[in-house]
């Protein structure tokens, strides 16, 4: 049991507090806040014009139609009593004055500052191109409404370009709705960033089977519109040409860090430097004391995989980190919490519900522990340097918090252990993670090194 | 109403299958598809369903709950081990 300062008491009493990033993180966070006993003024800003929405069902139960985009605002477990900025994206932070500028020329001041700004989709890098009626990159809501008007209007083929997680989802949705969909992947298999080649080649056979015409190895080159400004054709680079009036964006997702560019904090392309318990680093690795960060734009070292500094994309990630930052903004230095969180995702493709604990990025080496491949029923274990890293599954998500601990604890790998329904022979085999200078379409967990801020620094002689 | 299933909790039971089919439906054996903002005259069925989830992964607007003649909703959200967080 700590005191808590007298000065500590006035924050929580009449303390001023911004989340920037009003999505699942930043929701999260304001709950907490709340329910851990803040009652001064809270303030979320957010760039999108709704309020706190969940994105996984976009690419899913909405793109399909079952829902429309506008039910998929978030459930608030408590009464945030906060000040809403939405649709005005921050593009400005004065740590020296306390203020975070917002698009329209209004500053909210604060005493501590939440970041959550997260992700955005990766755009086709063809400004001409990907304006053409018919290119959607999936992320908002907008996207989805726009996306669900093209499959709706009928086209003769869909194409995907990507198939990471949202590209394959895609895929699997336009497959349900009957329509023909060609699926263009850089890489050697389908999920191969986030699950390697070995079992992104059961992903492979999972989109064969369901009539997915699906290219692996291939990069799509130019899009071409027709007379009315609508995709009509793509190229790709082994020189075929392919008709589509659709094509999916799927080349995975950009940090939202450019607001922050002249802040001084360690901010850029792979995300908001932070400590283990979710403080941000200045631009020289030097830990401040009142501005945080969660969610996908966040990257912090995990005591679990070698202190590594890991960005996870993952709605767990979002949520959980959310709280421990919250939790963190508020406390004395005594009462602040580490983020340990195991990684954990799932996505629901072709009718098969895939989930994952740990890091499978960081395996050299894959086993099937229980069940088969051909089955699409299993789970396999990845290990790295003879340790349990991470488990996937398909269809077998029961197992998985037993994995969990495994991967928690270190267990050897390969695993000794006796399993149900275990495959006559445990083979170990090569993960195959593409190699990772090589641009992938978004592993979902970025590695990002072990330096807590990528920024070079250079000294700045002050003047006169 | 608003709802929310965390889908890592979820191991696909389909306990809220039975109980509110109108909004919870299950595509092959575990991937869960549910409308995220059922009509209010699903209320209780989806009080039910979110009460009797083995792992507790549906989470319910604030100021929801079950009317005094119903089963109780037992443990709140965090009263329960859940992925990440035993």
């Amino acid at each position: 049991m700590s005191i808590r300062t007298g000065r500590d008491e006035a924050f929580r009493t009449s303390g001023r507090v911004v989340i920037v990033g009003a999505s699942l993180a930043g929701l999260h966070a304001a709950e907490t806040l709340r329910r851990e006993g803040f009652r001064g003024r809270l303030t979320l800003v957010g760039d999108e014009p709704d309020e706190p929405y969940d994105r996984p069902p976009l690419s899913k139960q909405v793109l399909a139609g079952r829902c429309p985009p506008e039910s998929t605002a978030l459930p608030h477990a408590c009464a945030l009593d906060a000040e809403w900025r939405l649709g005005t994206p921050a593009i400005g932070l004065d740590r020296a004055g306390r203020r975070v500028r917002l698009a329209g020329g209004e500053e909210i001041p604060f005493d501590r500052l939440l970041i959550a700004t997260g992700t955005r989709a990766r755009p086709w890098p063809n400004p001409a191109e990907a304006a053409l009626a018919g290119v959607v990159a999936l992320r908002g809501r907008d996207d989805t409404r726009r996306l669900r008007q093209e499959l709706a209007a009928g086209p003769r083929r869909v194409l995907v370009i990507g198939a990471g997680f949202t590209g394959s989802e895609v895929a699997s949705v336009g497959r349900e709705l009957g329509l023909p969909v060609t699926v263009a992947e850089r890489a050697a298999s389908p999920l191969a960033g986030a699950l390697g080649g070995a079992i992104g080649a059961v992903a492979a056979r999972l989109q064969r089977e369901h009539g997915v015409d699906l290219r692996c190895g291939v990069t799509v080159t130019s899009l071409e519109g027709d007379a009315r400004g609508h995709v009509r054709r793509a190229y790709l680079d082994d020189g075929s040409a392919l008709d589509a009036d659709v094509a999916v964006v799927a080349l995975g997702t950009l940090r939202n860090t450019e607001w922050l560019r002249d802040s001084g904090l360690g901010a850029g392309p792979r995300g908001v430097a932070c400590d283990a318990g979710c403080r941000v680093f200045d631009m020289y690795g030097i830990v401040t004391d009142d501005v945080f960060a969660a969610g996908d734009v966040a990257r912090s070292p995990h005591p679990l995989f070698g202190f590594e500094f890991l960005a996870l994309e993952h709605w767990s990630n979002a949520v959980e980190q959310a709280e421990v930052a919250a939790h963190n903004l508020l406390s004395a230095e005594s009462e602040r919490r580490p983020y340990l969180h195991v990684p954990t995702f799932w996505s629901f493709q072709f009718g098969v519900g895939i989930e994952s604990a740990g890091v499978p990025a960081l395996g050299e080496d894959v086993v099937v522990v229980q069940g088969s491949t051909d089955d699409r029923r299993f789970v396999a274990l990845y290990g790295h340097q003879g340790r349990t890293v991470a488990a996937v599954t398909f269809d077998q998500s029961k197992w998985l918090d037993f994995y969990l601990e495994q991967i928690e604890t270190a267990a050897p790998f390969p695993p000794r252990y006796r399993t149900v329904d275990q495959p006559a022979q445990r083979r170990v085999v090569p993960a195959d993670f593409p190699d990772p200078a090589v641009p992938s379409h978004g592993p979902m967990v970025i590695r990002t090194g072990h330096s807590p801020t990528e920024r070079a620094w250079t000294l700045v002689p002050a003047r006169g | 109403m608003r709802i929310v299933v965390d889908l890592n909790r979820c191991q696909g039971y389909g306990q809220c299958v039975f109980l509110a089919p109108g909004v919870f439906e299950l595509q092959g054996e575990e991937a869960l598809m549910y409308d995220p903002g059922p009509d209010r005259s699903q209320r209780v069925p989806v009080l039910r369903a979110a009460a009797a989830c083995p792992v507790q992964a549906i989470r319910v607007e604030h100021g929801h709950s079950l009317p005094p003649t119903q089963p109780s909703p037992g443990p709140g959200e965090e009263g329960r081990g859940g992925r990440g967080r035993r």
